[in-house]
């Protein structure tokens, strides 16, 4: 692979509000390659969402102080003037929503909804327009799609609105798809249903996407690379297996403890994080998960742990020995292959 | 992850038991009315369609299916908060369908009620103390003075701090006030908590310290809990037996393990193979049904099994023609379904 279709260097996004200075996005770093799906979690206030709205374009210099790069097919998005990243905006880079329902304008058609897109990226007429719409509908798998493009959201099923999302997001050709929790709201048989819709479509668009999520379930399935992110910054980052098998931050061993499991009998007892997610005003000095994490060191309240390269691309921010971790990941998994 | 401590009990229902709630063909049917004036009944939403269910002391009970099934009207039905359309809810053996608000009042306080949104179900004008004590209030169990100390008690009970007696809902967060629901339909000490999909909005950490509560409140009160939920990994975890609904009635029942190993509905098998396995390699391993489309209208259900037109194994014209009871698979297991599946089915050897 040459040069990633996007990097993000050292992103930084603040929000001045009244109670202070709001660090959501504090100095991430990641790189997507085309046809990767990358994986992005963590807890509500993690930051995941306010990352990817900021490479959308969807946060202003007004909203936010924004620092760093974010660098798509070799430009500086955040140094865009704003008529050019309207051209990317929906076009070249799209974004599906976690509530398809409040993402739909509910007082028009849902055909001419797509259509617009068409309309205004391309010289094309309305009615041809309309004619794509159709055809994208029928390829996300809505039956009838022709009568169903003249109906308003109201009157689909939250897997078919978010299927209608879907695709609008596709409807131009994306480089890159973002999706943020883009099944939360639904029920698992149309979460699976709408997941493999993107992978499949994905193949067929040879897009990369971007799955934001908090369910690590969701990840595993579907994700190449898995970012996991913590109070602003990116804390553990690498391969499916190398997240799931080799995880080497305590806050990632926290996360899969957490989960409940479909292949855990009842006997065994879910291990939590204690405590709660830091407020991103008053942020912990050092590392941002000292309060919480269960092997903290004096050093981990006082020094800030940097993102080190473990092997290959898998990296993580903790201020454990790689002995140490690698001793108490797989003693607390158990004997694993 | 580290600490793995068995479950104190893990109760099996057997004939000698007594159940503390008893459904037996209950239907809640809900009017469609055009006109009005003169409102005719046009039509039905047949939200539970004849649920016979037994709730047994110390048990959970988990209720899994897609939404609009019908799991939060049966909560419902159960609490009598509506009367149900036919049928009869015994809870201890008395019916308390046809019972007078008054005496309504004295079996309420057995049975308490755990919210989805723990937004929603808090006053937002209550301070935490006021809401906690309410129930004392109404029952009139306690006298004044003695309100605060069991009130502090219960937060304490529940992991809040009791200094925060007098704080608002809103400085607390979703986990937080999920413990505040919990604290308060702890409150009269009742038998039987009903939780309608208690930990749905709140995250995986959190979740877990939830549900770690809701275990450990089961042992120390010897708690029945019914637990409804669409996320089959959550259930699985907390219940005993499981209740699979669809379109109002129940399409399989069976205790967790065997209803995760030998699903036998076909329903049961979709939700299931829908379900992510937070592991790569496993998750590839499982097998995978497709279910097409959405939940039918719960105004017009399909004629015969009312899974038949979504079914990947529906043979017609028998499935779209007889309607199939439950019958008994494995021990303790039924199963509404003319063509069940085999045995490990669908995770096979996933399961650990």
């Amino acid at each position: 692979m040459s040069e990633p279709l996007l990097e993000i260097k050292d992103l930084c996004v603040q929000f001045p509000t009244v109670d202070g200075l709001v660090c959501a996005v504090d100095g991430i770093s990641l790189t997507v390659d085309r046809g990767e799906t990358l994986g992005v979690v963590g807890e509500s206030g993690s930051g995941k969402s306010v990352t990817f709205l900021t490479v959308m374009g969807l946060i202003s210099d007004r909203q936010a102080n924004i620092t760093g790069q974010v660098i798509f097919k070799g430009r500086d998005l955040v140094q865009l003037p704003k008529d050019d990243m309207r051209a990317i905006q929906g076009n070249e880079i799209t974004m599906v929503f976690q509530d398809p329902l409040t993402a739909l304008n509910p007082v028009h058609k849902v055909g001419n909804q797509i259509a617009e897109v068409f309309v205004a990226h391309r010289d094309i007429t309305k009615a041809n327009a309309f004619g794509e719409a159709v055809r994208l509908l029928d390829l996300v798998g809505i039956p009838k799609a022709r009568d169903r493009a003249s109906q308003y959201p109201h009157e689909y099923s939250g897997g078919m609105r978010q299927r209608a999302m879907i695709a609008m997001a596709l409807a131009l050709d994306p480089d890159l798809l973002i999706a943020d929790e883009p099944t939360t709201a639904l029920d698992v048989t149309v979460q699976a249903q709408i997941l493999d819709l993107i992978d499949r479509l994905k193949e067929e668009f040879n897009a990369a996407v971007v799955l934001v999520t908090h369910d690590l379930g969701v990840v595993a399935e579907h994700c190449d690379n898995i970012a996991v992110m913590y109070a602003g910054k990116v804390v553990e980052f690498g391969s499916a297996r190398d997240i799931y098998y080799d995880s080497l931050h305590p806050y990632t061993w926290g996360l899969l403890g957490s989960v409940s499991r479909l292949d855990k009998t009842r006997a065994e007892r879910l291990n939590p994080i204690k405590g709660l997610p830091p407020s991103l005003i008053h942020v912990p000095p050092g590392c941002a998960f000292h309060p919480r994490c269960p092997h903290v060191m004096p050093m981990c309240s006082t020094q800030v742990p940097e993102l080190l390269n473990i092997d290959g691309r898998h990296a993580s921010a903790c201020h454990l020995s790689l002995e140490e971790k690698k001793r108490v990941f797989h003693g607390v998994k158990g004997a694993r292959p | 992850m580290s600490a793995v401590t068995p479950t104190p009990q893990v109760a099996q229902p057997d004939a000698a038991r007594v159940p503390i709630i008893k459904l037996e063909g209950v239907k809640m049917h809900f009017p469609i009315t055009r006109g009005i004036i003169f409102q005719r009944k046009v039509g039905a939403v047949h939200a539970v369609d004849g649920v016979d269910l037994e709730l047994f002391p110390g048990e959970t009970l988990g209720l899994v299916g897609e939404t609009g099934c019908g799991k939060s009207t049966l909560a419902r039905v159960v609490m009598r908060l509506f009367k149900p359309t036919e049928g009869k809810v015994f809870f201890e053996g008395q019916d308390i369908g046809n019972l007078k608000s008054k005496e309504l009042r004295a079996v309420r306080r057995e049975m308490q009620m755990v919210f989805q949104d723990p937004f929603a179900s808090l006053d937002p004008r209550k301070t935490v103390g006021s809401i906690i004590s309410e129930p004392f209030v109404i029952h009139k169990t306690l006298s004044r003075n003695k309100i605060k100390p069991e009130v502090q008690q219960l937060m304490e009970l529940v992991g809040l701090n009791p200094e925060h007696y007098n704080r608002f809902p809103h400085a607390f967060s979703g986990g937080q006030r999920q413990r505040i629901g919990i604290a308060r339909a702890l409150a009269l000490r009742p038998k039987v908590l009903v939780c309608d999909e208690p930990v749905s909005a709140l995250d995986v950490s959190i979740q877990a310290q939830i549900l770690n509560l809701l275990e450990d409140l089961q042992t120390e009160f010897n708690l029945a809990y019914l637990f409804i939920a669409h996320d089959m990994s959550v259930v699985k975890h907390v219940s005993d037996r499981v209740a699979v609904m669809y379109l109002g009635k129940i399409v399989e029942l069976a205790p967790g393990d065997e209803l995760y190993r030998n699903p036998k509905h076909p329903y049961t098998g979709a939700l299931l193979s829908a379900v992510p396995i937070p592991d790569p390699d496993l998750s590839l391993k499982k097998k995978r049904i497709f279910l097409e489309g959405d939940v039918p209208s719960p105004i017009d259900p399909p004629k015969g099994c009312r899974f038949h037109p979504r079914c990947p194994v529906a043979q017609l014209p028998k499935c779209a023609t007889d309607e199939p009871v439950l019958m008994p698979h494995h021990p303790g297991q039924t199963a509404a379904c003319h063509f069940p599946l085999a045995d490990r089915a669908i995770l096979g050897d996933v399961e650990g």
